[in-house]
């Protein structure tokens, strides 16, 4: 599919409606920090910038696609559902006994590579996927899906420490940066600082984009993917955590915190 | 593979050294840890080998991530460190993720027990046969001399999955000179025994021979087994071999009680209604900042030649006397 033929905003736009649909149906799942990262599983699926193949996920030619940030990344089952790694009808059972769609996505659903859920793991499994597509001669990329929160993980500094000393720039770490985690704002819990300078000082490239602007997402990505210069890349995309949900949006606890069914229903009768 | 003593690590690492030249789907991971059989991997398979520095999570992360590019990895420190500072990593990408993706894993962890001798316990190792048994998808070896860590690497590759390596630091007498340890059954039997048998592990099987060998002097024929796949052994064997005997005692380089070889051993008498009194030996009274030799660190803990051959003397008298082990539990 090629990038120009899909609007990467409307497709963004029933991502999202999905997305509220599927909390709305099970509740256990989290909703602020599955929609800060919609528009950049949006342009990473639609955008022409992965390369999958649904009916057979784990095909070699296929660029790596980790997804660390376990329970924040409920949008990804209407994605993988609308580009048919599974049914559809699978949307409606997220939650309920029998299904593979859980509350934390696992490896058992088709189009996730590793176990989620706990975090700080996805980017050393990259790297050394990363590692082992440079060893093969493989042209393939690695894209890490990681949140900010899961940084205060010391095993992925470890990992950027290696991965700019092996020089491995078939990989790339989207962070979806929307500023909390569980207890509220990271800046007041242990503040990455300015992450860019981090990243870049551990000998990353970095760029920077607003992480709703899908177009933008979708550019930087092409970007990132297309520069092979001996450094490992990282985008740092900002984000709005409960995007699109009063009382969710940006609220400290909203990592916990599940909108008031009225709002939902209002906010999915307006969409219809 | 020669019968002159050597260190497991050199004698294991020799054979993933050959074998790298043959086969271009091996990689070698070290968390900045050596043996001079390593050097020579390092010079010949400069592609294929990676020294991740001190960092055990990114050793596992790493190693995961070769594995599903299709890599037979081998990750390679110091065994407290490869086991417990990075348990999370283990847990998660290997014995979890093993269970829905093809991965082989071999985690070779160098200094069972009190090997580092003087190191102190932070390089001692008592607790990782607990740790390691605990995870399903985990395979757990324990040789008892360099011919049996030899002989794991053809397990490496026969099987996929996550497997972990338990070696001793220091060069033990030879076990296998005349016969290859049997790898399918995953136990051997080192002496007969009447009533009597220990099962024991790594270098406590040279314990095991030593105490064998001490009360047979006194009329006593003690049986030993040396366990060498704690996961992977043949059942039905070793219910055979161990149904003749009234009792029969565990004896482990490691903590007491706490779901080591021990625990491994009560579980599998009761599965198998086995009617034999149990032991269990181990060491006991936590950790211990003395320094001395193996053999006195190991009285002081009560798993030396002495304290087991007193311990056995004993139980042989509380069974003889219609007692039963009651032991506590520490």
């Amino acid at each position: 599919m090629h990038a120009s033929m899909i609007d990467l905003k409307a497709k963004a736009r029933w991502v999202w409606l999905e997305t509220l649909r599927i909390h709305r149906r099970a509740p256990e799942t989290r909703l602020a920090s599955s929609l800060s990262p919609v528009e950049i599983f949006v342009a990473l699926y639609y955008g022409g910038v992965l390369r999958f193949n649904p009916t057979q996920p784990l095909t070699e030619t296929r660029d790596r696609c980790i997804i660390s940030k376990g329970h924040g990344s409920i949008c990804m089952y209407p994605i993988l559902a609308d580009l048919g790694f599974f049914a559809m009808e699978e949307l409606e059972h997220v939650c309920e006994s029998g299904s593979f769609l859980g509350g934390i996505p696992d490896p058992v659903i088709p189009g996730y590579e590793t176990v989620n859920g706990s975090l700080g793991h996805g980017l050393g499994v990259a790297t050394g996927m990363a590692l082992g597509l440079n060893r093969k001669g493989s042209d393939r990329d690695v894209f890490v899906i990681a949140g900010d929160g899961e940084l205060h993980e010391g095993s992925n500094w470890e990992a950027a420490m290696f991965a700019s000393h092996h020089r491995l720039d078939n990989l790339n770490l989207i962070v979806d940066n929307n500023r909390i985690s569980m207890l509220g704002h990271t800046d007041d819990i242990v503040s990455h600082g300015r992450l860019g300078d981090r990243l870049g000082a551990f000998g990353w490239s970095c760029a920077e984009v607003d992480g709703h602007d899908v177009d933008a997402v979708c550019a930087a990505l092409h970007v990132m993917k297309a520069q092979r210069n001996g450094a490992p890349k990282a985008l740092i995309a900002h984000t709005i955590k409960g995007r699109g949900v009063p009382g969710l949006e940006d609220a400290p606890l909203c990592h916990i915190m599940n909108p008031k069914l009225e709002t939902l229903d209002r906010l999915l009768g307006e969409a219809s | 593979m020669t019968d002159r003593p050597q260190a497991m690590r050199d004698a294991l690492l020799r054979r993933i050294c050959e074998a790298m030249a043959d086969d271009p789907k091996l990689f070698f991971v070290c968390a900045d840890f050596g043996s001079p059989v390593l050097d020579s991997i390092r010079e010949r398979f400069p592609e294929r080998f990676v020294n991740v520095g001190i960092a055990e999570q990114n050793l596992i992360n790493i190693s995961a991530g070769l594995a599903l590019e299709g890599y037979t990895v081998f990750a390679y420190a110091i065994a407290p460190f490869i086991t417990m500072r990075c348990y999370e990593q283990i847990r998660v990408s290997l014995a979890l993720l093993s269970q829905v993706r093809q991965l082989n894993v071999n985690l070779i962890g160098v200094g069972a027990g009190y090997s580092y001798v003087v190191s102190g316990p932070t390089h001692q190792c008592y607790e990782d046969l607990t740790l390691m048994r605990a995870m399903p998808n985990m395979a757990v070896y324990s040789p008892a001399d360099h011919i049996t860590a030899a002989a794991l690497f053809d397990r490496c590759l026969a099987l996929g999955g996550p497997k972990y390596l338990r070696l001793d630091a220091q060069v033990l007498p030879v076990l296998y000179a005349n016969a290859q340890p049997d790898m399918a059954t995953g136990f051997q039997c080192h002496r007969d025994g009447k009533k009597l048998c220990l099962v024991a592990t790594g270098y406590m099987v040279h314990t095991a021979l030593k105490v064998a060998e001490r009360l047979a002097r006194s009329g006593e024929q003690i049986g030993v087994i040396d366990l060498f796949d704690l996961s992977g052994f043949d059942p039905e064997r070793l219910a055979e071999s161990l149904a003749t005997y009234a009792g029969i005692i565990s004896l482990e380089e490691g903590f007491r009680g706490r779901g080591g070889l021990d625990a491994m051993l009560f579980d599998f008498c009761a599965r198998r209604r086995l009617q034999a009194s149990l032991l269990n030996i181990g060491v006991e009274g936590g950790y211990r900042f003395e320094i001395g030799s193996r053999s006195e660190l190991h009285e002081q803990v009560s798993i030396g030649e002495n304290a087991v051959t007193e311990r056995v003397t004993r139980f042989i008298a509380e069974l003889s006397g219609g007692g039963t082990n009651n032991e506590g539990n520490d």
